[in-house]
């Protein structure tokens, strides 16, 4: 039993990461209509953002993931100054924001590859500290995610719940036109979002980076269908239903290779495990398994 | 810049636009003529490639006979593909193609047995012996070669034999296609893609008709991965990443949604973004690396697409009122 309870809580560890990077996906759909492609990317940005700091200046971990949280964001709202605001005001819909997005994330990821190479990286951490609870190891890593990604997931949670932003981004989602005869700055909150996608985005980055010990530029790009997969398993628009999301996917990934049933799916299979619940759920409940059912 | 002139760089650029043409026109069909978001078209490449060199490795079929079976698997591909995911809502159905051609590419990358794994085909026959599935595709080449030798003289190499070859089977395609889409058949198609309800109001069994546009692009789309395979004489999982699915992309929305013809010129610009690095032979970019120029060359590419939806969501040659990417 003991190795199942491991596998749950090397679940919780993915899958707050996922939550983490989901709920920026969640964020810029419902109000924004953007698919957004490229939300890997601003992870990967997030990432590299730490690493600078912890490797080329030598900062703490703190530090570093602080730089990066403040970076992500700052990238998050040019390109919202430079790219999106324009790209809306031009009217542009759905499935065009979508190709524009696939479009950024080409030149992000390989702008990233240009700049820094296609280089395995790890942040400075001892790889070799180790708790043990209850029987269950976790490396210091894990712990750092675990405790600061469920904060963090918290923190959203609340911060959409019961503050006049998080009402404003529930009141554009629901309409763009009704929320600004409302008198929501449209424009200012968006901005605010932004803000939030790219602090989120930022710290998924870090935390996808410590826990997988090394990582490349690739790194948000193999997380970005997963993310895809948590956002329509907690029901597509819903942002507290992709943090959720996140947490089961992860938790149903990781549980998978587990021996006792049936020999467990073998490892090599994981990545799998994401693309199957997202075919799964939108073909026999595409509302997710916690939304109901509504026309967006 | 003695690249410029060199026949031997003209004809690898043309039989990659080739090899695109083929690849992208599947596309086109899917989505400029059905309005199908179709994001995991380089599945059907995959599948087409790894259907016929599995025949021909293993199973030691003749290589003809392998490569029909390998069209035939590719629409029998896309139209397992259509099956589930028409259920589903246009951006739902770009999300879901998406997933199922990263599960293929796993599939490949997994099933060692079958596929040779991340070695690719060379690791075929196991770890034992070099497999080769080309030979008598060599064959063939050589004999094309010998003919081209009466026609256009000696110095016509292997490669520009291999662009000629692209290029007969690329417009064959083009020629099978530009009927199909003038009859009532294509009419049929572009009804569906402006309004689905009216057209099952009038009797059209529309998701029949999807099936069928899903399946023959993805024919075409096996076609390429035949002429990519022999074209490298060897592949593995990674040549069928999704980029090369957003490359077919940016082929149609340059070209222009519903624009056939189109398709080879988009291929060609997209050909020569891609192998075009090699003109980049003067400062400032003599002091990067092959690999930042490739980098740079995806940058370009991404560029291109956001551009496009900005400026000109119709492509180089398609209408606004008729078909743009909403």
């Amino acid at each position: 039993m003991t190795d199942f309870l491991q596998l749950v809580v090397n679940g919780i560890v993915t899958g707050s990461v996922f939550a983490l990077g989901a709920a920026g996906v969640s964020l810029v759909f419902g109000p924004l209509r953007i698919v957004n492609f490229a939300q890997g990317d601003y992870v990967t940005f997030g990432a590299y953002a730490a690493i600078a700091v912890n490797l080329g200046w030598g900062g703490n971990m703190i530090w570093s993931t602080l730089f990066a949280l403040l970076a992500t964001a700052v990238l998050a709202i040019v390109l919202e100054l430079v790219l999106w605001r324009p790209m809306r005001r031009r009217g542009a819909k759905m499935m065009s924001l979508f190709v524009t997005s696939i479009g950024l994330a080409f030149v992000m990821r390989s702008a990233m590859l240009f700049a820094g190479g296609n280089l395995q990286r790890s942040f400075d951490v001892d790889p070799f500290k180790v708790y043990t609870i209850g029987g269950i190891r976790l490396s210091l890593s894990q712990m750092i995610a675990i405790v600061v990604a469920l904060s963090a997931i918290v923190c959203t949670a609340l911060l959409l719940a019961k503050t006049r932003f998080g009402r404003s981004v529930r009141a554009i989602s629901d309409s763009v036109d009704l929320a600004a005869v409302a008198g929501v700055d449209v424009d200012r909150m968006v901005l605010y979002i932004w803000i939030l996608v790219g602090v989120l985005a930022g710290l998924c980055g870090v935390l996808a980076g410590l826990i997988q010990s090394s990582f490349d530029p690739n790194l948000g790009f193999f997380l970005l269908l997963p993310l895809f997969a948590s956002v329509v398993l907690g029901g597509v628009g819903s942002v507290y239903g992709a943090l959720l999301g996140g947490l089961v996917l992860g938790i149903v990934e990781e549980t998978s290779t587990w021996t006792g049933f049936r020999g467990g799916v073998n490892p090599i299979w994981k990545p799998v495990i994401a693309f199957v619940v997202l075919i799964a759920v939108l073909l026999f409940r595409p509302q997710g398994v916690l939304g109901r059912a509504r026309s967006l | 810049m003695s690249a410029l002139l060199s026949l031997e760089f003209w004809s690898l650029v043309g039989v990659v636009a080739g090899i695109y043409t083929i690849f992208a026109a599947g596309l086109q069909l899917q989505f400029g003529y059905t309005g199908l978001l179709n994001f995991g078209h380089v599945a059907s490449m995959a599948v087409g490639a790894y259907t016929m060199a599995i025949l021909v490795v293993k199973e030691h079929l003749p290589l003809w006979g392998a490569s029909l079976a390998a069209i035939g698997a590719g629409m029998v591909f896309g139209a397992l593909l259509g099956l589930p995911a028409l259920r589903l809502r246009a951006d739902y159905f770009a999300i879901t193609t998406i997933a199922l051609a990263e599960i293929v590419r796993y599939f490949t990358l997994n099933e060692q047995s079958l596929t040779g794994g991340p070695l690719g085909t060379s690791n075929l026959a196991g770890a034992t012996q070099v497999a080769q599935y080309n030979g008598s595709w060599t064959a063939f080449q050589h004999q094309v070669q010998g003919w081209l030798h009466g026609v256009v003289g000696s110095h016509a190499g292997s490669d520009f034999t291999m662009l000629v070859i692209v290029w007969v089977v690329a417009l064959a395609c083009l020629a099978v296609l530009h009927p199909m889409l003038r009859s009532p058949w294509g009419r049929v198609l572009r009804s569906i893609r402006e309004d689905e309800d009216a057209a099952s109001a009038l009797g059209k069994p529309v998701l029949s008709y999807k099936l069928q546009s899903l399946a023959i692009g993805a024919g075409f789309g096996a076609i390429a991965g035949l002429m990519y395979a022999f074209q490298f004489q060897f592949f593995s999982p990674d040549d069928f990443d999704p980029t090369i699915t957003f490359y077919a992309w940016l082929i149609v929305l340059l070209a222009g949604a519903a624009r056939m013809w189109a398709v080879p010129v988009g291929a060609a610009i997209f050909a020569l973004i891609f192998s075009g690095t090699r003109f980049f032979n003067f400062k400032p970019f003599t002091y990067l690396d092959a690999a930042q120029l490739a980098y740079l060359r995806l940058m370009v590419i991404g560029a291109i697409l956001i551009a496009l939806m900005a400026w000109r969501p119709q492509g180089l040659f398609g209408k606004r009122e008729e078909m743009v990417l909403e």
